[in-house]
């Protein structure tokens, strides 16, 4: 197989990624687009395995990679998506630091040769040999820079699968000291790095595999689990740019745009989830809300229960309903009870919609997968921007295990913590009701007005069992 | 709760009286705040209420009022107590009811006297917290939906038109004067009798909500400025003599045409203002029915009778009725008992079957009349404003002048930015181009690409679909697979088995991120 015929390709693999990815713009052309990305994925793949000429050990690898993917895959529960993203994160992370530290001791195992062995080499090691010494050097700093990122991918996506899977307590946790260890784990590997480009050895970037670690260990650690939608989006990010950065190493044209592709896509997403959250990036990485401004205002009025009955009756007299999930939804599988009650409603004449916040859930779309997986239709499920407007002219507004998302003290208070945020402004419906555990504050801790208003009620109980008491009377 | 105080519900002793303060309903939601219930013997009957049914809902039944009165610690009853009812007023005993305290200074003086507390429910202040217990309110909406009744009762022709094998009907025109809780209720009756529904007010405010009841507003040719009607909690408030010629006039206009007047206007602790004179009423057309609501308070019709129901020379029929409520007694116990239930609720925060009478909540003190041997009458302005709350500074409006000179400097802005951040990324370029080998500026120039196409085509997924973009990125990102495929033909062993591992994760990523997208993307559903 010629060059030319691989880089043709690698071009058709590199086409069929950007569709794969453009066709997300809809549900329909979804359904077609990820074909694209598994046929690119294949071509990409075998042209690859075909060139590369040693199957002994590939083969096996393959084939037993495949079926645990494909076990994994299909056994998955859709709430659980979150912890399985992080998951394979980590491999990304984990592949890349391998393969740089593979590159490193090729080079030096070609760099060793005589002219006469070079001549028989193949593959990778063939690039190697006809390498400058500039061309060395700059490889050098890519296999640094693939080493790093993988391994703060693969401890920061393994602490996120953790936090996630509820296996780590959710809490920021960090060590004393907090950033200062971060910056020095930095500096020690930005100098390893230096001493590894002046030929120090192999030594140089084990030693940056472990410190890099930590620094995606604690960087993680410190980041409350309300903030995953942005850790997972930016875990995403991190395993492009490791993509990339080998590609780099190994002067693989595919890799390199893949890796840029995944890696801007993970940097958009988190952008969007830190807007959503009215937040800066590196307030979030760093953990922790960010500094106060003062007293938050004082809440006054009293959480008034209400019982099924309650908001049985309220839901029979409704005409226009929104629905408000959060990451409590998830917690108590509640989307199969939720659903049934919204084709209820709807086969009653009424209006049934979904409000989604963009940070709703552990996930960037986390509720819109969870409501799909509950064959919610999709074209009642609208993002703030389309639905906010709407609450107004909404005679109940049901808010399902989210808190934040819809405190009215990011608009009212300039002291909250979370002061600025883009809210879902339920409580301009002419009835709220929160399906809540109990009486305590969310993830973040903040006081939530929105349960004191005096057209709040409060629908205390597990989201599931809640709803489910609601089917019994709503038939 | 055994030890729980014991709210009782006397007979009204009002001669024509049927509502009952107190439903076996009411008395179970009672119950459950922890109080015993009692009722008089017979307190129900006319509002369709039996003992028995009482005593099913677990409600004491007492023969007398003596017995009833001494045995209750909170008394809850409709009208106004009698000067025998205050008789029996002892000290520490609560009395919730309709007082009129305006207009009832014995009363007030005798419970003092007596040390009873007292709750008036009409003055319940109209905040939105209180809603629930406005017995003011629920009772003018029945009044309101009651009238249209009457007037239909006396009224000989349809309300709707219709065309008939036997001729044609014209539909009958109402006039709703005052747009109040009974006058929105009015309306909302007639129209949906099918007659054509005219309605006025003093306050402009309200034309939104006649209009969204299906009624048309009467607008005057009369530009004064007008008070807010939030600003005096709701209610009208006394108009100007210019106004009233012109409301005057423009009802002369309409009176020849309608058919059924209907008036709810009453202004505040004064009598109700003349607004259908006789002139007006002589102009209409034989068979008009006119129901006068304001009649308790001398009505806003000249020619009504308090209680009585008179027909005119020029058979105008006009119906002075004061107690349209307890003309639908069952409905309104129902709604009444419910104010009060829900009173019972605020007075005991911790359902401990204890009155918790709190003088610093606002409804609450309001509504008490005499507390512990004092008058409390007049309250104080509550501390939650009524009705709409202030309104928010409103941001200032630009003109179109300023709005274009603001579009224009953000535009210089953001094209300031973009200069100066492509000036910097071509500098680092440069420097990385004048010393990075010709092979290394190749894989950039695909790199900075990538990155470019990738902005562009992430921007344009939908909202909805990020978990599905993240695990297909994921999948792709699996595309390092290609890198330990080049390597693990490798003569090192240690090469291999870190290139085999590589594989093998590498794939299950690529396998694992491509199927679940697929499932995920498989379950969206468009209804």
């Amino acid at each position: 197989m010629t060059y030319g015929i691989l880089t043709a390709a690698y071009i058709a693999a590199s086409v069929l990624f950007i569709l794969s990815l453009g066709g997300l713009s809809n549900q329909e052309k979804a359904k077609r687009a990820v074909w694209y990305g598994i046929v690119g994925m294949a071509v990409a793949v075998l042209m690859t395995v075909f060139t590369a000429g040693s199957l002994g050990w590939l083969i096996p690898a393959i084939v037993i990679g495949s079926v645990i993917g494909w076990y994994v895959a299909g056994k998955v529960q859709m709430t659980e998506m979150p912890q399985l993203v992080a998951a394979l994160h980590s491999f990304v992370g984990l592949a890349a630091v391998f393969i740089g530290l593979n590159a490193e001791l090729e080079l030096q195992s070609v760099l060793g040769m005589d002219e006469a062995a070079r001549e028989v080499l193949t593959g990778f090691a063939l690039k190697l040999a006809h390498k400058t010494a500039v061309e060395i050097s700059i490889l050098k700093v890519e296999v640094f820079l693939g080493i790093f990122i993988g391994a703060i991918t693969f401890t920061g996506s393994v602490v996120a699968f953790g936090k996630l899977a509820g296996k780590i307590d959710g809490k920021p946790i960090k060590l004393p000291g907090g950033h200062v260890w971060n910056a020095t784990a930095a500096l020690a590997c930005l100098i390893l790095g230096i001493m590894f480009s002046n030929d120090a050895g192999i030594w140089t970037m084990v030693l940056v595999t472990l410190i890099a670690g930590f620094i995606g260990w604690h960087l993680i650690m410190g980041i409350g689990g309300a903030d995953m939608p942005v850790v997972v989006s930016m875990l995403n990010s991190y395993s492009g740019w490791a993509a990339a950065a080998i590609g780099f190493t190994l002067g693989n044209d595919l890799l390199i745009v893949t890796g840029a592709l995944v890696g801007s896509s993970g940097a958009i997403l988190s952008y969007i989830m830190c807007k959503a959250m009215n937040r800066h990036f590196v307030s979030v990485i760093l953990g922790g809300f960010g500094g106060d401004g003062g007293p938050a205002m004082e809440v006054e009025g009293e959480m008034i229960a209400i019982d099924a009955d309650g908001v049985v009756s309220a839901l029979e007299d409704a005409d226009s309903i929104i629905i408000i999930p959060g990451y409590g939804l998830a917690v108590a599988q509640a989307q199969q009870s939720v659903s049934e009650l919204t084709k209820r409603l709807r086969a009653k004449g009424k209006e049934v919609r979904f409000a989604i916040h963009p940070v709703a859930g552990r996930l960037p779309g986390h509720m819109n997968v969870l409501l799909a997986e509950a064959k919610v239709p999709y074209d009642i499920v609208l993002e703030m921007d389309e639905i906010n407007e709407d609450f107004p002219q909404t005679d109940v507004a049901i808010v399902i295990g989210s808190n934040d998302i819809v405190n009215p003290a990011a608009q009212d208070d300039p002291n909250s913590p979370i002061a600025g945020m883009p809210v879902l402004e339920c409580w301009k419906a002419k009835q709220v009701f929160v399906s809540k555990r109990g009486q305590g504050t969310g993830y973040s801790g903040i006081e939530n007005p929105l349960f004191y208003k005096e057209n709040t009620r409060m629908f205390y109980g597990d989201a599931k069992a809640s709803l489910d008491t609601l089917l019994q009377s709503i038939k | 709760m055994e030890n729980g105080q014991i709210i009782g519900t006397p007979k009204e002793i009002v001669k024509g009286e049927a509502r009952v303060a107190m439903t076996p309903d009411s008395a179970l939601q009672l119950q459950k705040l922890g109080y015993q219930c009692a009722i008089q013997s017979g307190a129900g009957v006319m509002a369709g209420f039996s003992d028995e049914a009482y005593e099913k809902a677990g409600v004491e039944v007492i023969k007398t009022a003596k017995g009833l009165w001494e045995k209750a610690d909170i008394i809850a009853k409709v009208r106004q107590p009698e000067t025998r009812e205050l008789k029996y007023l002892v000290k520490g005993k609560t009395l919730i009811s309709f007082f009129n305290p305006a207009g009832n200074e014995e009363g007030m003086t005798a419970a003092k006297e007596a040390g009873a507390n007292v709750i008036a429910m009409e003055m319940v202040p109209r905040i939105s917290r209180a809603q629930k217990m406005d017995a003011l309110s629920s009772m003018a909406n029945i009044a309101g939906y009651r009238a249209v009744i009457e007037a239909g009762n006396n009224f000989g022709r349809f309300f709707t038109g219709q065309i008939t094998a036997a001729g044609k009907v014209p539909p009958a025109k109402v006039m709703v004067v005052g747009a109040g809780v009974a006058g929105l209720a009015a309306i909302g009756a007639s129209v949906s009798l099918g007659a054509i529904t005219y309605a006025f007010d003093v306050r402009p405010e309200v034309a939104e909500q006649v209009e969204s009841m299906g009624a048309e507003f009467v607008y005057l040719d009369f530009e004064e400025e007008q008070q807010d009607g939030a600003a005096t909690g709701g209610y009208a408030s006394v108009s100007s003599p210019e106004f009233r010629e012109a409301q005057l006039a423009k009802f002369r206009e309409l009176a020849p045409e309608v058919d059924i007047v209907i008036t709810t206007a009453l202004i505040p602790n004064r009598e109700a203002p003349k607004l259908w004179l006789a002139d007006m009423v002589a102009a209409m057309k034989t068979g008009s029915v006119i129901v006068d609501l304001a009649a308790e308070r001398g009505g806003n019709v000249e020619g009504t009778v308090m209680d009585e129901k008179v027909v005119t020379e020029n058979g105008v029929t006009i119906i002075g009725y004061t107690d349209f409520p307890s003309r639908m007694a069952a409905q309104s116990s129902t709604l009444y008992s419910t104010n009060i239930r829900h009173m019972m609720t605020d007075l005991t925060p911790e359902k401990d079957g204890q009155v918790n009478h709190n003088m610093e909540d606002d409804v609450i003190r309001g509504a008490t009349v005499t507390f512990e041997g004092e008058v409390t009458f007049p309250p104080p302005p509550p501390k939650v404003k009524a009705i709409a709350a202030q309104k928010k500074p409103e941001v200032k409006q630009l003109t179109p002048e300023e709005k274009r000179a603001k579009e224009i400097a953000d535009f210089k802005d953001a094209t300031k930015k973009q200069v100066i951040m492509l000036g910097v990324g071509g500098l680092l370029m440069l420097l990385v181009g004048a010393y990075a080998p010709a092979s290394f500026m190749n894989h950039f120039i695909v790199f900075v690409l990538s990155c470019f196409v990738g902005f562009q085509v992430i921007w344009n997924v939908s909202h909805a679909l990020h978990t599905p973009l993240m695990a297909v990125t994921n999948a792709i990102s699996g595309i390092v697979i290609l890198g330990a495929v080049l390597q693990i033909g490798s003569s090192s062993s240690l090469v291999v088995i870190m290139a085999t591992i590589s594989v093998l994760i590498a794939s299950i990523n690529i396998v694992g991120g491509f199927l679940v997208t697929r499932r995920m993307l498989a379950m969206f559903e468009k209804s």
